[in-house]
């Protein structure tokens, strides 16, 4: 009986929980009509939609890790430095190896192994970020800052600020093979892709169906509760912290890789592309409220946005403006739609205690 | 002689049929309150009466769902901070308001600055008549000095003064003395004698009965947020008071059979707790429970009713002595082993400790025991969680749209049921229940006794800690009560008696002459 009712509060809910969608939609639309009038582009031929899912994965990538970490309240800053010095180390142990003064030998690595060592590299970051977080009680935003300069300062370090090129490796030293990472296909589908489809699928089913999810949402949401409840609040964001870490190492990786070589300034505000993707993907920066599956389209909004620009030739800076306006207006949406929120608790609290008098 | 009376009860303010209602919860059901003139005027109820609800719409932080204010011949419909303080109504609230990062000066006159010229604070004004003020309030103390550095007391006395610095004709002290020592109330009675030979009117809230009857002149009883009488002081005692806070012999309604008490599930002993304060906030507390027996526990602000609670259930990691859960000696502090153990809490702070606000109502209420839900050790079983939720719905009827609904669109009685299911399913064997009805519809608070009439009845051991007396009496078949962190008083069922657990759970409240002379005998 309350349902015609109810039904005119959730269109206007069902559409902005949507927007972003909507919103991709719409830009898709948009850049595909202009591409198409203006300079006889097909916008939507698969090789140039691949290419845009190409420089999504590295957003993306990024932004799942960074959704769980402001899921839980937090915020990462250091996630673009970490690709920076993950790619760096990766690049040094491939161009130069391992070189022991002590014994006056080098080591080279096989790639597989050196991959490892960053990936390990990038989580052992993100637990120094956690650590700082929950044993020292720095704030988030600061301790990622810390880290954020000093991961920049050692892949400067690392090389003195020098490019590390030509990262195929030799046979004679047994470490080829870097380069498939980034250029190698399945299905036809870039790596870089699948890697964020699998982690996607991964981290969908641990934020929906297990203790761990859930307990990263309680911990956004009310830590206190949390904690009464038995969560393990400490050791829980640690974890976030690593797993974001291990993200960006992942992202260090795939650049490095892409381009056959590793700059010391790779990476650089890819923190800031992370946030936007998770706050456009309706992740709530006061935290217990996102998923990881509206971050990845949030990732889209910005890869259509930046890519469809270039296409038309839209300058650089004029990008960036066009993409702060789009941030904006995702947080004002998501204003909106609380109160909206909240509007429909009081009719249904208003509904209720009607029910409750009779 | 009449006439004479009639000049004396010369309203000031008069508040007409003023409501209030929250989301979930109705706080004011069109009560009516007089305040008369140059007198102290009492209002009394139990918490949750209304009576915190009442100051704020008359201070005007809150503004009434209906309902008028009649002050001077004018009338208000509400109002708001700043009409509130232009037509004299200060207030003193019950949490203290002060800026501990701010000297004392700048907190008496925060909002209303003394400027030098345009922008520029006059600090040695401020400072020589915050001086003035609060020599009149007999206190040395340096209105340079940082609040935070003030003992509590201290800090009342700087809200009073902060009050007083504007020209009141109306001071609303809501519970002014829980912070004060026996020496400080004194002095606070005789400047409220000095505020009324000026014409001031008092609005003096206080859970202490005793005051009460020393200070007032009218008393006004709230009760479930409506009035239910007004009287001169001199023609009540302090029976009455309770017996008309209470509300007639409710007291029968949940508990009169006797419970079949099993052994002893919970062992406490020589609980030991630090506070930041000197002295202790638990002091060598032990006590048992035993199987399906309700035990209460009961005391004053600050006697370490919560602290207990938290304690047992792990939350002080520097809580000192010994905790045996059916004989086994509990380990280092920590929430989680407890509440796989069998201990959970219901907390205080519905809001704050209770809910995660973020969350829906079926993953609130499944959050402390997912452990018990999980197959394969991490993947959650999506019916076996909605099977636990469901009966959780149904055994305790909560009215809600359904399981997936947030938390925050749910009435607080039911709110409260959420987390009273959320410790159940974490399959406990005593629970442990923190002033559990709180902030909640008379109708919800007898759902939740019954509940736990329920549970004990299965079996559970169930502590109670309540500041409400009628609840201890309804419901508990014993009653341990706590001053000061240690235990002053045990009562069986038979014995417990309000007059007992009120002049026990004083015990230790004494001022420092009192203690001296003692010493010295």
């Amino acid at each position: 009986m309350n349902t015609l009712k109810r039904s005119d509060i959730s269109i206007g809910m069902v559409l902005l929980k949507l927007r972003t969608v909507i919103a991709l939609v719409f830009l898709t639309v948009i850049f595909t009509i202009l591409l198409q009038t203006g300079r006889g582009i097909n916008f939507l031929h698969p090789l140039n939609l691949i290419t845009i899912a190409k420089h999504v994965a590295i957003t993306g990538i990024l932004a799942i890790g960074m959704t769980f970490v402001i899921i839980t309240g937090g915020i990462d800053l250091s996630v673009g430095s970490i690709v920076g010095l993950t790619g760096m180390i990766a690049g040094g142990l491939i161009h130069e190896g391992l070189v022991l003064n002590v014994f006056g030998i080098t080591i080279y690595f096989h790639v597989l192994v050196i991959m490892l060592i960053c990936l390990i590299l990038g989580t052992l970051l993100g637990t120094v970020n956690g650590l700082l977080i929950t044993k020292l009680n720095v704030a988030p935003f600061i301790g990622t800052l810390g880290i954020m300069y000093i991961a920049r300062g050692f892949a400067n370090i690392r090389s003195g600020g020098a490019t590390f090129p030509n990262l195929q490796g030799k046979a004679e030293l047994g470490n080829t093979g870097f380069p498939i990472l980034g250029a190698g296909r399945i299905l036809g589908l870039p790596l870089s892709i699948w890697i964020m489809i699998v982690l996607l699928g991964i981290t969908l089913y641990v934020s929906k169906k297990t203790p761990l999810g859930r307990h990263i949402y309680a911990i956004g949401g009310n830590r206190r509760a949390a904690e009464l409840s038995g969560v393990q609040v400490g050791r829980t964001t640690t974890l976030v912290y690593m797993f974001s870490g291990f993200c960006s190492a992942i992202v260090g990786l795939i650049i490095a890789s892409q381009l056959v070589a590793a700059h010391p300034a790779t990476g650089e505000s890819y923190e800031m592309n992370a946030i936007a993707a998770a706050v456009l993907g309706g992740t709530s920066l006061s935290g217990g409220i996102g998923t990881v599956g509206g971050t990845i389209v949030g990732a889209f909004v910005i890869g259509v946005l930046s890519d469809g620009l270039v296409m038309l030739g839209v300058s650089q800076f004029w990008q960036n403006v066009i993409k702060g306006f789009v941030i904006i207006a995702a947080v004002v949406f998501d204003q909106m739609q609380q109160k909206m929120n909240a509007r429909s608790t009081e009719v249904k609290d208003k509904k209720s205690r009607k029910e409750d008098v009779a | 002689m009449e006439e004479k009376k009639e000049a004396e009860k010369e309203v000031l303010l008069r508040a007409e049929n003023i409501r209030k209602v929250y989301p979930g919860t109705t706080a004011l059901k069109g009560v009516d309150f007089n305040v008369y003139k140059g007198k102290v005027n009492v209002l009394v109820g139990e918490n949750g009466a209304g009576k915190s609800t009442l100051m704020k719409i008359l201070s005007g932080v809150e503004t009434p769902t209906s309902g008028k204010i009649i002050l001077g011949g004018q009338e208000f419909t509400h109002f708001t901070p700043k009409t509130a303080t232009e037509q004299g109504i200060g207030i003193i609230y019950q949490e203290l308001n002060l800026f501990p990062n701010m000297n004392v000066a700048e907190n008496i006159f925060l909002g209303k600055e003394i400027e030098s010229k345009p922008g520029w604070i006059d600090h040695k004004q401020q400072e020589d008549k915050a001086r003035e003020l609060l020599m009149k309030l007999e206190q040395d103390i340096d209105p340079k000095v940082l609040v935070q550095s003030l003992k509590v007391g201290q800090q009342q006395i700087v809200e009073i003064a902060k009050a007083l610095s504007e020209d009141v004709s109306i001071l609303i002290m809501d519970e002014p003395t829980s912070a004060l020592s026996k020496t400080e109330v004194d002095v606070l009675f005789q400047i409220i004698d000095e505020l009324k030979s000026n014409g001031v009117s008092i609005i003096y809230i206080s859970h202490r009965l005793e005051e009460l009857i020393q200070i007032g002149d009218f008393i006004t009883v709230l009760r479930d947020g409506a009035l239910i009488t007004e009287k001169p002081m001199e023609e009540v005692n302090l029976q009455w008071i309770v017996s008309s806070m209470v509300g007639g012999d409710s007291s029968k309604i949940f508990h009169s059979g006797q419970r079949s008490i099993g052994e002893a599930v919970l062992k406490v002993e020589d609980l030991f707790l630090q506070g930041s304060a000197e002295e202790p906030l638990l002091d060598g507390v032990s006590l048992e429970l035993n199987r399906g027996e309700v035990l209460g526990i009961y005391g004053l602000l600050g006697a370490g009713r919560s602290e207990l609670l938290e304690s047992v259930m792990g939350i002080h990691e520097n809580a000192g002595g010994r905790i045996f859960l059916d004989d086994e000696e509990l380990g280092e502090p920590d929430i989680k082993d407890r509440i796989k153990k069998g201990i959970a809490l219901v907390p205080e702070d519905r809001q704050r400790e209770g809910l995660v606000q973020t969350m829906s109502v079926s993953h609130n209420m499944t959050l402390a025991g997912l452990w018990r839900i999980v197959q394969s050790k991490f993947h959650i079983g999506s019916r076996k969680e909605s099977e636990n939720v469901n009966s959780m719905f149904q055994g305790m009827s909560i009215k809600a749209a359904g399981p997936e609904v947030l938390i925050t669109s749910l009435s607080g009685g039911n709110q409260q049921k959420v987390v009273f299911g959320k410790s159940l399913l974490t399959n406990p064997k005593v629970l442990l229940l923190d002033e559990p009805t709180r902030g909640i519809d008379v109708g919800a608070k007898g759902e939740i006794f019954n509940i736990m009439n329920d549970l004990a009845e299965k079996g559970l051991g169930i502590i109670l800690v309540t500041s409400e007396l009628k609840e201890i009496m309804a419901i508990c078949d014993r009653v341990i009560v706590l001053s000061k962190g240690k235990v002053t008083g045990e009562f069986s069922k038979s014995e417990i008696d309000e007059d007992a657990l009120v002049n026990a759970s004083a015990i230790g409240h004494m001022t420092t002459s009192q203690r001296t002379v003692r010493e010295q005998v």
